[in-house]
């Protein structure tokens, strides 16, 4: 009987991987984002412990409604935290016929992507920098973690939506999208989508709560057209990019 | 020998008796290709919509009422022909002789008509109100004459509330297609031949009643056909082509609402059926697409015209001035094949080239098999427009066949085969506090029930409350059949829909609908003291007037079988109950968990519940979970919903799904994949109603400060959809609560 702590359910997910998609927040990460969305779950001992085996139950009721393309997601937190448990769950909807993606930011243990990767159909790699004082400065953590379990994601050969989240003036000058280009060929055709996500500052209101101090209080998001400049540069032969 | 209007038609049946669907089915032609034919609307209807514009914002800047015909009560002929400028027109008729203006209707009771006059700053003639005082005693009247002291509490401290007792029940569909196949000559004879059938018989009451309907039938299809000549057209003989058949079914329809002020009178099935005028017309060459569009545009034009003189009591349960126009579009047939055609499509494309309105309330029957072309069409619609609702056609069509319609917002029945008398609804929050309070009124400390021993236990029991109930349950459903029989009995006999009873069969099948409002409100509440502790707080009278609840307790609209099972056996139970009790004329006893609007009202009338709801606050919509306690998302909520059983509520089961746009998808084209996915996985799991808002809470919150700049903002809300600036204030902040969907 595997258990893990979850955050909470969205039963209708529909930004997190392809069609409609309960999404399954678990709890605990090991970064600390500046823009997190969801500082709530970084406490590994937060949230609600639950069954792996009842959350399987759960998924299968939303089965009507993913058609051929919906499924479960787990995000968090840092899913691959609970590298048993997130199997677990993988694995059982895998069995039932389900579609499964992990949304991870890749800072993990090559060892829990060895558990979660068998029983994933893609995973939403979320690249939070593109080099290390960057990645330092925005998740508090160094990027050579990151740097490894890509080497075993190559080698697995998972399907990938690469998400790149956009500070602007921060991350997306030329240099940046360069940098960004070099990391997505050497994924190859593996890479199946790119989407570029806007800031988006509405998390402050948790952090607000939680006592945590906001550091992107005067960052604006992104324009829309800036996005699609962005988007354009990125553009290579073979991926699907979206802004 | 064939008659020369139904040349190039198939099938035999049909022209051997009345049978519309007979003729539908040997006729039609499914269509299962995309939305590329459409046109937009032409010079001559936008001209005409232009002028529309300016008399509804006119009608607004009056407080909602134009102008009032004090000086005649309405009938089929009270008025003669009006024009909103007959050289634009290609279909004709108004209710009066001028455009918006309302006719008085003192029929279904006079004090209400006074009343309405009166607040709007008008006064009823003298003569005629004297008439009305004097010789015509009314509905109203009769009821009131019969009602015991217990209805009378009953009603007053809102345990039932809306009851037709002073307005017309309406919720009757005339199968209005029948005068454009047959014309009314044909209907006349008809109706004299089931009178001879009937001659024979014991002339009992019941036998009695009948032949003074049939004959009451026959003097109405007379007089339809002279309001009619009053316009130029013989509608004794059958249409003869597209815009005759359009007309004539118009003609039949505003019969129906010169004569009864009914609170839903919807069209019925007409688009599929109006299809087979088009396609003969477009096969040889007289009439074109565009031509075919302006036809729906303009009848639908006629539709958005449509009005009744109420009150403003009244519109405090059925907000936004609404009549229910309700057309049921698309489904799939007996035999497999889908009752889409283009003429579906067209009538879902007036939502485009007159912009969004709730009235016709376009109401899509969905059925997983339908063509994905138009499942896609439709969900765009819904994005774009917030217009439409969806209904459950595989489940429907179980009970009800292929050629059923929907009355009001989600009640089935065979069109022309039958009808029902409409109940609004009993108040399951105010039992339950009257189970927990010796069956005193919480509000005023009234008996109202039987007084039976008051809980006094300082934890609300579970199982004693339950006792409780199912024993107050049962007098509330004896007392509800016997006033539904009343007022049944006196409005078949002061104010029967003549018209629209000559538009069915004569030997008709009736369905009494009951309802029940504060389904979520009492199965939380008995999950709460199933699962949590609820310590009433009472007054000195010995009253819960409060609650307080420690612990947790799971609640309805998550998934969750422990509450969502509560529900079930609430509907399960009351249902059967329900048919305990003989109801008037050997009708079938069927269930709505349906509020309108009068959640709001009904919340306003009862006091705190167990479940931590508020005194006075809204109850939640229909079947819908209370307002943002379903937090584990969209398909969770919807999933509990789906749960009650259409067996036990065949009435129907109204769902209102509001999502903001961002969370049903990043692009368009996977917004309308995902809202496709969820009609399917929803109705897959015999659901039977939703409504669908894609709407961004900011906009309605803008269109509450500035509503010049909206006047055409539509929401769905419980059955139906409203002009958003046309509810109270106290309804906008209600839809406002609601769950939106919205995290992204």
């Amino acid at each position: 009987m595997v258990s893990g702590r979850i955050h909470s359910i969205e039963s209708c997910g529909t930004v997190d991987g392809p069609g409609l998609r309960c999404v399954i927040f678990l709890q605990g990460c090991p970064l600390r984002c500046r823009y997190c969305h969801n500082p709530d779950t970084w406490q590994t001992t937060g949230g609600q412990e639950v069954e792996a085996s009842a959350l399987i139950k759960m998924v299968l009721r939303f089965k009507p409604y993913f058609n051929d393309r919906g499924g479960v997601t787990l995000s968090g937190g840092e899913p691959l935290l609970q590298p048993e448990f997130a199997a677990a769950i993988l694995q059982g909807c895998k069995e039932a016929g389900i579609h499964t993606a992990v949304d991870t930011s890749g800072w993990v243990d090559p060892a829990a992507l060895a558990r979660a990767l068998p029983y994933t159909d893609l995973l939403l790699l979320d690249v939070k920098a593109v080099q290390d004082d960057q990645y330092r400065w925005l998740t508090g953590r160094h990027e050579h973690r990151f740097l490894a379990a890509l080497d075993y994601i190559k080698k697995e050969k998972t399907p990938i939506w690469v998400r790149y989240v956009v500070l602007p003036g921060i991350n997306d000058s030329a240099q940046h999208i360069q940098k960004l280009k070099e990391l997505m060929s050497s994924l190859g055709s593996q890479v199946e989508k790119v989407e570029l996500l806007p800031y988006h500052p509405l998390g402050i209101h948790k952090w607000n709560r939680l006592g945590l101090t906001y550091t992107l209080e005067h960052l604006q998001p992104p324009s829309r057209s800036s996005l699609e400049v962005m988007a354009r540069a990125l553009q290579q032969n073979q991926t699907n990019i979206v802004a | 020998m064939m008659r020369q209007e139904w040349a190039g038609f198939k099938g035999q049946r049909w022209q051997q008796e009345v049978d519309v669907r007979d003729f539908i089915q040997n006729n039609y032609t499914p269509y299962t290709g995309g939305a590329e034919f459409l046109c937009r609307e032409t010079e001559k209807t936008k001209k005409l919509w232009q002028k529309c514009l300016r008399l509804f914002k006119e009608e607004r800047a009056k407080g909602g009422v134009l102008s009032i015909d004090t000086s005649r009560a309405t009938s089929m002929t009270a008025f003669g022909p009006g024009y909103v400028d007959k050289s634009l027109e290609m279909i004709v008729g108004l209710q009066t002789e001028k455009p918006l203006e309302r006719s008085v209707n003192p029929f279904g009771g006079l004090r209400m008509a006074r009343q309405a006059c009166q607040a709007y700053g008008y006064t009823l003639d003298g003569q005629l109100e004297a008439f009305f005082v004097k010789y015509k005693k009314t509905h109203n009247d009769g009821v009131f004459d019969a009602y015991t002291r217990e209805m009378r509490l009953a009603r007053s401290l809102g345990i039932i509330t809306g009851l037709p007792d002073a307005y017309g029940r309406g919720r009757i569909i005339g199968d209005y297609r029948r005068v454009a196949l047959y014309g009314a000559d044909r209907l006349i004879l008809e109706k004299e031949q089931d009178l001879d059938r009937l001659s024979s018989l014991a002339m009992t009451p019941e036998t009695i009643q009948l032949r003074e309907e049939i004959r009451e039938q026959i003097k109405s299809l007379q007089e339809l056909k002279e309001m009619a000549l009053s316009y130029g057209f013989d509608i004794g003989r059958p249409a003869a082509n597209a815009r005759e058949a359009f007309q004539w079914l118009y003609f039949a329809y505003l019969g129906a609402i010169k004569e009864q002020n009914g609170a839903a009178m919807s069209l019925g099935r007409v688009s599929t059926f109006l299809d087979i005028y088009i396609t003969r017309d477009m096969q040889a060459g007289t009439l074109t697409e565009t031509e075919a569009q302006e036809l729906v545009d303009q009848l639908v034009i006629k539709l958005r015209l449509a009005r009744q003189l109420r009150t403003p009591e009244y519109d405090q349960l059925f907000a936004g001035d609404p009549l229910w126009i309700t057309e049921a579009i698309g489904g799939m047939g007996l035999d497999g094949r889908t009752l889409v055609t283009k003429n579906s499509y067209r009538f879902l494309q007036t939502l485009i080239n007159l912009g969004p309105s709730p009235e016709p309330n376009l109401t899509v029957l969905w059925s997983g098999d339908l063509p994905r072309p138009f499942k896609d069409f439709c969900a765009k619609i819904s994005i774009q427009t917030s217009s439409i609702q969806y209904e459950n056609d595989d489940l429907m069509r179980e009970t009800f066949g292929d050629d059923y319609g929907i009355a009001c917002c989600v009640s089935a029945m065979k069109i022309g085969k039958q009808m029902q008398f409409f109940g609004a609804r009993a108040n399951l929050a105010k039992l339950l506090l009257l189970a927990i309070n010796g069956g005193k009124d919480e509000m005023t400390g009234q008996q109202l029930a039987p007084a039976i021993p008051p809980l006094e236990d300082e934890i609300l029991d579970y199982h004693k409350v339950k006792r409780n109930y199912l024993k107050l349950q049962d007098w509330l459903c004896k007392l509800y059949v016997n006033t539904m029989n009343v007022i049944h009995y006196m409005h078949d006999k002061y104010a029967y829909e003549r018209i629209q009873m000559a538009l069915h069969d004569s030997a008709v099948e009736r369905l009494m609908a009951f309802g029940a409002a504060g389904l979520s409100v009492v199965a939380d509440s008995f999950s709460a003291m199933k699962y949590a502790r609820v310590y009433p707080v009472r007054n000195q009278q010995g009253i819960a007037v409060d609650f307080k609840i420690e612990g947790e307790f799971p609640k309805y609209g998550n998934d969750d079988d422990r509450v969502d099972e509560i529900a079930v056996e609430l509907v399960r139970s009351f249902h059967d109950n329900l048919q305990k009790y003989a109801a008037y004329r050997n009708a079938r006893h069927t269930l709505s968990i349906l509020t309108i609007t009068s959640n709001v009202m009904y919340g306003k009338k009862t006091g705190a519940t167990p479940d931590g709801r508020p005194k006075g606050a809204a109850f939640a919509p229909g079947a819908n979970p209370m307002h943002g306690r379903d937090t584990q998302g969209a398909l969770a909520s919807l999933n509990s919903v789906a749960k009650l059983p259409y067996a036990s509520c065949l009435d129907g089961i109204s769902n209102t799904f509001s999502i903001i746009p961002k969370a049903l998808g990043k692009s368009h084209e996977d917004r309308v994949n995902n809202l496709v996915s969820i009609l399917d996985g929803y109705f897959g799991q015999r659901a039977h109603h939703l409504n669908v808002n894609v709407l961004d809470r900011q906009t309605l919150e803008k269109a509450m400060e500035e509503p010049e700049n909206y006047p055409q903002l539509t929401v769905r809300v419980s059955g139906y959809a409203v002009h958003f600036t046309k509810l109270s204030r106290a309804h906008q902040l209600e839809v406002l609560q609601r769950t939106f969907f919205e995290r992204f």
